[in-house]
């Protein structure tokens, strides 16, 4: 049995969920080779190489591949599943753009954003915004399944697979890459920062958000996130919105401001070691989740806060 | 240009679903159902794009019970055309929803499909890729951002680091994300004209799709519960905590 797991990658650096893809692919079981589609992407095939338990790198190069177009990697894996048994992909919206694709064309219905592994047919996964778990068995003879990266512990950098040169097809695609707008930061990525600090609709202003929450943010050398009503009010980008439709985060620690905590917003971090709740309404449904409450003027306390830690 | 909208009937976004005590699945009797709420977002874009002038026709499609009729009327009230029902009362997976609509895409000769990035319910995020695939068409998922640029699509995605936007050769699919656009509500004249819109009756056997599950559901759980914690009187009491448990 052998599974090919797609890796998430910046073309110079491998994200971390590509290690914790491969351990759910380890307890899938069988022998696992990581694809790094890329441009310029030697780098990230030589972290890959290190992932513990991986038996070879498969290394691809084409400037379609430069940001990971469904298209072009839909053409790139479909053959390629003829000697394997299984397609794992991070469900980052890299892969969950692209899997599905592969899924159709192979005739496999996908198991997304599993949390569990039971056996090689069964998954465990959310449904619902996270308020129900589900176990499936699916009767498919290969698998396409995407991954939830918090939910699995990433393999250990103590390997030494080969990396092998495979070629890209030929193309053209019927999408190109135009652009891209990403948020440059030198704080941790919030997918994978072990604390992040995340702001509500409370702080009531962009302006509020930045002078309260990135200080405390970096105080802590957290990664900062932001609930849907803060990012839909234009408080802080898209890009750090966790919840449900955003950002799935599980750090040691998780400090809640101003977050009353919809259903929506607790589906993307209840799974956090220590979560820090402060709200000045005491009934807020983030302190039936939270390990530590604060009832309070975020305002006063939060400056307290960065201030004496 | 011809544009069609898969409408997908869920439990209404603001009911808190329960699991069934005997772990089948979630109990969906007697509760309040409503269109998936990216499925909105998808039938707004569609009619924004015709009050432009860039889309002719909005034909709604919805794949699930008689009921399911409803969800096609608040499209069509919305500003849809016409509506197709393929009409089933099993669950029927994303891949055999894109078969079923990629042979009504074959019928009806669209240039754009515009679907909801994920329906509520089973959070597959699926169809609309699965489809492009089936197709052979390109796509852009989780759209903010739509234009028609000559006979090119302009699609912005929200992606993990941040913004993306990618072109496509038409005929293409678009899955929408949440801050495409606010959906309007449909006013009540809007609602009776709808009644008037017609619906096609179809089967999936109409379309010659085999809609038999791949995947069994073995149980449907609770997630665990998170215990409350406690309060704590000011923020040294709290660091002081947050020291105990080595957080800080």
């Amino acid at each position: 049995m052998a599974v090919l797991v797609l890796a998430e990658h910046s073309n110079s650096a491998l994200n971390d969920v590509t290690a914790k893809t491969v351990a759910a692919a380890q307890a899938f079981g069988g022998d696992v080779d990581v694809l790094v589609a890329g441009h310029h992407a030697k780098a990230a095939a030589d972290a890959a190489a290190k992932l513990a338990g991986v038996r070879k790198v498969l290394h691809v190069e084409g400037e379609a591949f430069s940001h990971a177009l469904a298209e072009a990697v839909e053409a790139l894996v479909v053959p390629m599943m003829a000697n394997y048994d299984a397609f794992f992909a991070p469900a980052t919206t890299t892969g969950k753009n692209v899997s599905p694709r592969i899924a159709a064309k192979l005739d496999v219905m996908q198991v997304s954003e599993i949390t569990k592994v039971i056996d090689k047919d069964t998954f465990e996964r959310p449904i619902y915004a996270g308020n129900a778990i589900m176990t499936v068995k699916s009767s498919d003879p290969k698998k396409v399944v995407t991954v939830r990266g918090t939910a699995f512990q990433p393999v250990a950098s103590s390997g030494s697979a080969s990396v092998e040169t495979v070629a890209a097809p030929a193309g053209p695609y019927l999408a190109a890459f135009v652009s891209e707008q990403v948020q440059k930061s030198d704080r941790p990525e919030l997918a994978s920062a072990k604390r992040v600090v995340s702001g509500g609709r409370a702080l009531a202003s962009a302006d509020q958000f930045n002078q309260y929450i990135l200080p405390l943010a970096d105080k802590l050398g957290a990664g900062v996130g932001a609930s849907r009503a803060a990012v839909d009010a234009g408080y802080a980008p898209n890009d750090f919105q966790v919840g449900q439709t955003g950002k799935v985060v599980a750090p040691e620690l998780y400090v809640a401001i101003g977050i009353s905590g919809a259903i929506q917003h607790l589906a993307g971090m209840k799974d956090s070691k220590i979560i820090v709740a402060i709200n000045k309404d005491e009934e807020a449904p983030i302190f039936q989740i939270a390990d530590y409450g604060l009832v309070g003027d975020l305002f006063k306390i939060v400056p307290e806060l960065t201030s004496k830690l | 240009m011809k544009v069609l909208v898969p409408v997908k009937r869920v439990i209404d976004p603001n009911v808190r679903p329960r699991v069934k005590a005997d772990g089948s699945g979630v109990d969906l009797a007697n509760i309040k159902m409503a269109m998936n709420p990216f499925c909105e977002i998808s039938v707004e874009e569609a009619v924004r794009l015709k009050e432009k002038g860039v889309v002719t026709e909005i034909v709604i499609v919805s794949i699930g019970p008689a009921q399911a009729q409803e969800t096609i009327r608040i499209g069509l009230a919305m500003g849809g055309d016409r509506g197709i029902l393929v009409q089933t009362d099993a669950a029927v997976e994303p891949l055999a929803v894109a078969k079923i609509l990629a042979k009504i895409v074959e019928a009806e000769q669209p240039q754009l499909v515009i679907t909801g990035k994920q329906a509520i319910d089973d959070d597959s995020n699926q169809t609309g890729q699965m489809l492009a695939a089936l197709l052979g068409w390109p796509q852009g998922t989780f759209a903010s951002g739509v234009t028609k640029d000559g006979d090119k699509l302009s699609v912005t995605r929200e992606v993990d680091g941040g913004l993306q936007t990618v072109s496509l050769n038409l005929p293409a699919v678009v899955t929408t994300d949440l801050r495409l656009n606010e959906p309007r509500f449909a006013s009540l004249p809007n609602i009776m004209k709808a009644k008037k819109k017609p619906i096609d009756m179809k089967t999936p056997a109409d379309y010659g799709v085999d809609v038999a599950p791949r995947l069994t559901i073995v149980k449907v759980a609770e997630p665990k519960k998170r215990e409350a914690g406690e309060k704590v009187a000011d923020v040294d009491a709290l660091i002081a905590k947050l020291k105990s448990v080595g957080a800080i």
